[in-house]
């Protein structure tokens, strides 16, 4: 269960000689698929059981085959974006993919619709073996593998069976079912720690804990059921060594019902926080020829061991030798799958719906090859420091677009400006000037402008490494701060000048006003985090731009010298009481701007000291209560647990910052809770 | 003539009439001398010449103390409990260098209790008229540090005298107050000086728009400053005195509890600087008087603009909120909008606004807060709302998604039937433009009192979302069909088209444009209005 809303890929294309085999043109897509297939009729009809982008997605390749396309959806995702494009058919049940009533839904869809095949996308139901099962019986086929491939590997524990019996590296651990937290402490001190604390059924960070010692093993084995329960209605648990410095390079396998499996080229995706992805690149920097044909081979002899069809990833753990450990396998298209596509020109999901139409791969793994290099960014309603999710309204919502005609840049969104960001599901959006809901944008960009990410010298730890305390936004240099100021005081003059700009009746400028007295010329402080500008103080230079008041786009041209110029573009969030807010490099910054007199004047105000909030437990994010653990007059330890917090299906533990005695709990289990709404009030012991 | 020159030029000269020296007063107490003449102008009597020039510059030191008015201590005083003193206030309300100062000289003329050793040049109020963004208006502010800006006889005709200029000329009156009240030691005449006052602000009323910024009875708008700002009617050691009540001054009558509790208070701001700001910025929506229509400023934002999320914001499930302004914001110009007592009575959202430049004034229910139900405090603060913008030529657009009126005793009998009526009437008696949408629901009473058709509403819009009923359906279903759940005959959103109470049914996205043609349709809208001494509206 991935949370996202939409990707942006940029493809580098730079091969010349690379000769698809024809071109199919496919609207707002790469043009340059390579068909693999004649084309021969697959299906009427499918039914998408997802929503958001992947749905979007999927109903774009489906039109492009000619197959009509029914989506479903909840009362939660009544507004979505895949609505519009396909026949719909609303499952009503507020939440629509928990599995037990999903299942039924679908079923029912299928029958009132008459869809010949299911396409699950990614999450929800598409690793659902009960529910392939389900399919098989009333003979609708589902674009995906089989039901026993699809149990086989789902389940982590069996898969790493198997993946040891198919010749596999795989990690030292133990490989069975833990019974419960004593036993996950007696596996975890036989192994050494750190260990890794995961759901059998599980996927996507959910339900995964790491321990560094017995403590966190008994916590972590608690909410790891919890979680894994609450999101694959499956509690087991299983251990193993946590491999510290590792890369997560995944290898795409494409599989037919005829014998073939074919390995793609690996997707490297070490970027990530809470255990899940948030930059993805193909190829990955670190792999050699020799590894990547190592790899490839063990994960198609896996696919071949369980009869494995349609498409699928073996997702590895490298370290710095090369060596590669099997972590488990996804039976299921991914998230990333677009930046394969990019470098291999090939329609994953027009390949699915082939195989589920009973058709034979035509290529053979030599054709396979890759051409240049393409990197994926998740967008995410979620702030860039703590990784909370942000719910709310996508207040102003523009997606990128390739600035050149060869579809270099590809944003796959299932959301559209107004959209609203629920928490009932994940919060992935995809954008470049968004607001409104917190987003994760900053992070993204200073991640893919560091030098370290751009060396290549990354690993799944790189975030907290990079961020020890967080991310805490573009911290601002010489540079860009004198642009960010400039900006600011052109923005100014240009309002000021529009509050003395009075019309008549007719729209004429009334004439005792901009003409005569109106100011012209500015002499400003302008203040950003802490440092104050006076505007006199910058050379001169010529700025200008083409800013329409309000707008949330300032392209500005700055000519500092003769042969010094440059265009920029900040975006214009929102006025403040005595200035405005800004956003520079995907961050956003508030700015006041005084006037010489203001400024002046400002000495004597006060700065008001910051409430006090530490004798008050408040919610960290929009949310709600699942348990607390503490009663009013319990004496609480600093670092104790209060109470959990799920939101987006992700539980959070809240803990007792300080020592106190607990005075007032506002909250009881069940109750939604708000982000900064005072859950547990303390008094001083 | 030589006489008439020397004058001229004195009464030019900015350092006399303008705010220009308070920047030397960090010098002066840096280096601890206290030096009333601030003046840079040469002292010209020394040197024995005419009498005039002698007078001449006698004023002009008169005026240079009044720049000080309580003096350094004072004001430092005032600048340490993070204050700004009367005339920096003046000074950053208005454009810089247009302050016409008046009665620069008085003093109090009070000799009881040895006041008359005590007088202070300006008697502790500034009062003149200036410019805000090039459109003029009249000010006083009070001076702390002059008495604590106690009202004595002569304070209170100075700002008399502006009061009685505004109206007739026809601009707006701010008022700057940080007083501590009557001035005891004139005793009945501080209280008649009071009473002069609020009889011009009666007379005022509806007329020229009245701000007052921190404290002000009977204003149009007021606003206050956190921390730093106190209103009551009785002070804190009163209260102890008499109701034996230990409360502060803040939580008695500080900026929160007169914009969430009371309702007295319409905003509050950071700081002066802050205020003083957002207050320049609200003028700039008023009309100087009831004599100008609507005032217009250049927008870049299209009139035509639509805005298609729009057509997604009403959540599918009509049990779920969402907030109206967000509805608000995508409708006005540049999604600026200037909202009045945010914290007070939240299931009602006023404020004004822009369309096509000109200022209008928005009324919505806010379905986040009690599902927008209407309740005596909304009521009431949408009704003065309604009765300024209709005074003062404003167009007022009513957003309406109102599930009825809050039942219960605690409304009931706290008088729902007479608050409620007060919008009721507000709205009927308005002749001002007014356009209506209903977004969703409009149930009951409730919906005759948002703006319908029948209290005269000029367009009446309904989104497809909208549902007009005299209750909710399943509420009249429970009622008629006695729990038969059959909810198809009680919803109907058509009878009110097809009866003509909606003018049309609209696209959520086309708003924008629709309401804009709209407003220059109704641009020269006259209805005559009925000759009577005055109305009696509820009270």
């Amino acid at each position: 269960m991935l949370k996202q809303f939409g990707r942006l890929i940029i493809n580098q294309n730079k091969s010349t000689c690379y000769k698809p085999l024809f071109y199919q043109n496919t609207r707002g897509f790469h043009s340059t698929y390579i068909a693999y297939y004649a084309d021969v009729k697959t299906f009427d009809k499918i039914l998408i059981a997802n929503r958001g982008e992947i749905a979007c997605r999927v109903i774009r390749t489906a039109k492009k085959m000619g197959i009509k396309t029914v989506a479903i959806y909840s009362d939660a995702d009544a507004r979505g974006l895949h609505i519009p494009l396909s026949y719909i058919i609303n499952v009503n049940s507020i939440v629509l993919f928990q599995v037990s009533m999903a299942d039924e839904a679908v079923n029912v869809a299928i029958q009132e619709t008459g869809a010949q095949a299911v396409h699950p996308g990614y999450g929800f139901l598409s690793e659902n073996s009960n529910f392939v099962k389900s399919l098989d019986e009333i003979g609708i086929a589902f674009i995906g593998p089989g039901e026993s491939a699809m149990a086989k590997l789902g389940d982590k524990i069996q898969s790493k069976i198997i993946a040891k019996e198919s010749g596999v590296n795989i990690i030292p651990g133990y490989n069975g079912v833990v019974k419960d937290a004593d036993h996950a402490l007696e596996i975890a001190n036989s192994i050494g720690y750190p260990v890794m604390l995961k759901a059998s059924a599980g996927g996507g960070g959910k339900g995964m804990r790491i321990a560094w010692n017995d403590q966190e093993v008994i916590e972590g084995f608690k909410l790891a059921s919890q979680e894994s329960l609450s999101s694959f209605g499956d509690d087991r648990l299983l251990v193993e060594k946590y491999i510290d410095n590792p890369r997560h390079i995944e290898i795409q396998l494409i599989a037919d019902n005829f014998g073939n499996v074919f390995y793609l080229p690996e997707r490297e995706c070490s970027i990530q926080r809470r255990n899940q992805k948030v930059i993805e690149e193909a190829p990955s920097t670190h792999l050699d020829p020799a590894t990547r044909k190592a790899m490839g081979e063990q994960a198609a002899s896996l696919a071949k061991h369980v009869g494995y069809v349609s498409a699928g990833t073996v997702e590895f753990l490298v370290d710095s030798q090369r060596n590669f450990y099997f972590l488990e396998m996804n039976t299921r298209l991914q998230v990333e799958h677009p930046i394969t596509e990019y470098i291999t020109g090939m329609d994953l999901v027009e390949q699915m719906i082939r195989i589920a139409a009973n058709q034979k791969l035509s290529m053979k793994q030599e054709d396979i090859k890759f051409h240049g290099w393409a990197i994926e960014s998740r967008v995410y309603a979620e702030d860039p420091e703590k990784y909370l999710p942000s719910i709310g309204r996508l207040n102003k919502y523009r997606e990128p677009v390739s600035i050149t005609d060869k579809n270099e840049v590809r944003c796959d969104s299932g959301v559209f400006e107004g959209s609203e960001i629920s928490i009932y599901y994940d919060p992935l959006i995809c954008k470049l000037s968004t607001y409104g809901v917190t987003h994760n944008i900053s992070l993204l960009r200073e991640v893919i402008g560091s030098s370290r990410f751009q060396s290549g010298k990354i690993s799944t730890k790189f975030l907290g490494e990079e961020y020890p305390k967080g991310f805490k936004g573009h911290v601002l240099n010489k540079e860009s701060l004198y642009e960010l100021a400039s900006v600011a005081a052109l923005i100014h003059a240009k309002k000021d000048l529009r509050n003395w700009h009075w019309l008549d009746d007719k729209g004429a400028l009334l004439k005792s006003t901009l003409s005569e007295q109106a100011p012209k010329s500015w002499n400003l402080w302008i203040k950003i985090n802490n440092e104050h500008i006076k505007t006199e103080n910058y050379p001169n230079a010529l700025i200008k731009t083409d800013w329409a008041l309000e707008s949330p786009l300032i392209n500005t041209h700055f000519q500092i010298a003769d042969d010094l110029e440059k265009t920029i573009t900040i975006q214009y969030i929102d006025p403040l009481p005595i200035g405005f807010r800004l956003q520079h490099l995907g961050t956003k910054f508030d700015i006041t701007v005084h006037s010489q007199r203001q400024h002046e004047l400002s000495q004597y105000i006060h700065e008001k000291p910051k409430q006090d909030l530490s004798k008050f437990i408040l919610s960290p994010m929009p949310g709600s209560v699942i348990s607390l653990a503490v009663n009013v007059g319990d004496i609480v330890n600093e670092g104790a647990e209060l109470a959990v917090v799920e939101a987006m299906k992700m539980q959070n533990v809240i803990r007792a910052s300080r020592v106190g005695k607990v005075k007032k709990v506002n909250v009881k289990p069940g109750d939604a809770v708000a982000a900064d709404e005072i859950m547990i009030e303390f008094d001083e012991v | 003539m030589h006489n008439f020159g020397t004058f001229t030029r004195i009464l030019n000269c900015p350092s006399v009439s303008r705010i220009s020296h308070i920047t030397s007063f960090k010098q002066i107490i840096n280096k601890n001398v206290i030096n009333p003449v601030v003046s840079t102008q040469p002292r010209r009597h020394a040197s024995g010449i005419t009498k005039e020039e002698k007078i001449l510059a006698r004023v002009e030191e008169m005026r240079a103390q009044a720049q000080l008015g309580g003096g350094l201590k004072r004001i430092k005083a005032q600048h340490d409990k993070g204050k700004l003193t009367a005339r920096e206030r003046v000074e950053l309300l208005l454009d810089p260098g247009s302050l016409m100062e008046y009665d620069t000289f008085v003093e109090h003329q009070c000799t009881d209790f040895g006041m008359d050793k005590n007088k202070i040049i300006g008697d502790g109020v500034i009062t003149g008229h200036g410019t805000i963004n090039g459109r003029r208006i009249f000010v006083f502010s009070q001076d702390f540090t002059t008495f604590g800006g106690s009202l004595s006889k002569m304070h209170a005709l100075k700002i008399c005298k502006i009061m009685d200029k505004a109206m007739l000329v026809g601009a707006p009156v701010v008022g700057l107050n940080d007083s501590g009240g009557a001035r005891i030691q004139e005793g009945v005449d501080s209280l008649a000086g009071y009473a002069e006052i609020f009889q011009r602000n009666v007379l005022s009323s509806g007329v020229v728009p009245q701000i007052s910024l921190i404290m002000g009875p009977c204003a149009d708008f007021t606003f206050m400053v956190r921390d730093t700002s106190y209103l009551f009617v009785t002070g804190p050691d009163v209260v102890k005195a008499v109701c034996n009540e230990d409360v502060t001054q803040e939580e008695l009558g500080g900026a929160k509890a007169h914009t969430v509790l009371s309702g007295v208070a319409h905003a509050a701001f950071e700081n002066d600087i802050q205020a003083i700001q957002r207050t320049r910025d609200f003028i700039d929506y008023l009309p100087l008087s009831n004599r100008e229509k609507a005032p217009v400023r250049f927008t870049d934002d299209s009139p035509t603009r639509e805005d298609p999320s729009l057509n997604h914001i009403i959540p599918a499930d009509s049990t779920k909120a969402y907030d109206i302004r967000d509805v608000i914001t995508r409708i006005i110009d540049d999604g600026i909008f200037f909202e009045i007592m945010p914290d007070y009575a939240k299931n009602i959202v006023i404020g004004f606004a822009r369309m096509a430049g000109r200022t209008v004034s928005i009324v919505g229910n806010q379905p986040l807060v009690t599902s927008g139900v209407l309740d005596i405090n909304s009521s009431v603060k949408a009704a003065r709302f309604v009765r300024f913008c209709d005074a003062f030529n404003i167009p007022i657009i009513t957003l309406v998604d109102v599930p009825g009126f809050l039942p219960g005793t605690a409304q009931e009998h706290n008088g729902i039937i007479r608050h409620g009526a007060k919008l009721l009437y507000a709205y009927a008696e308005a002749t001002v433009p007014k356009i209506t949408v209903i977004t969703r629901k409009a149930y009951g009473g409730a919906y005759d009192v948002m703006s319908s058709k029948h209290l005269r509403g000029d367009i009446n819009y309904s989104w497809p979302t909208g549902e007009i009923a005299v209750m909710g359906a399943k509420g009249a279903v429970e009622i008629i069909f006695r729990h038969v759940e059959d909810r198809t005959q009680a919803e109907n959103e058509y009878i009110a088209a097809q009866r003509g109470f909606i003018d049309d049914i609209i696209l959520p996205s086309v708003t924008r444009k629709r309401i804009i043609e709209d407003l220059i349709v109704l641009e020269n809208k006259q209805l005559p209005i009925i000759y009577k001494k005055h109305d009696n509206c509820p009270l």
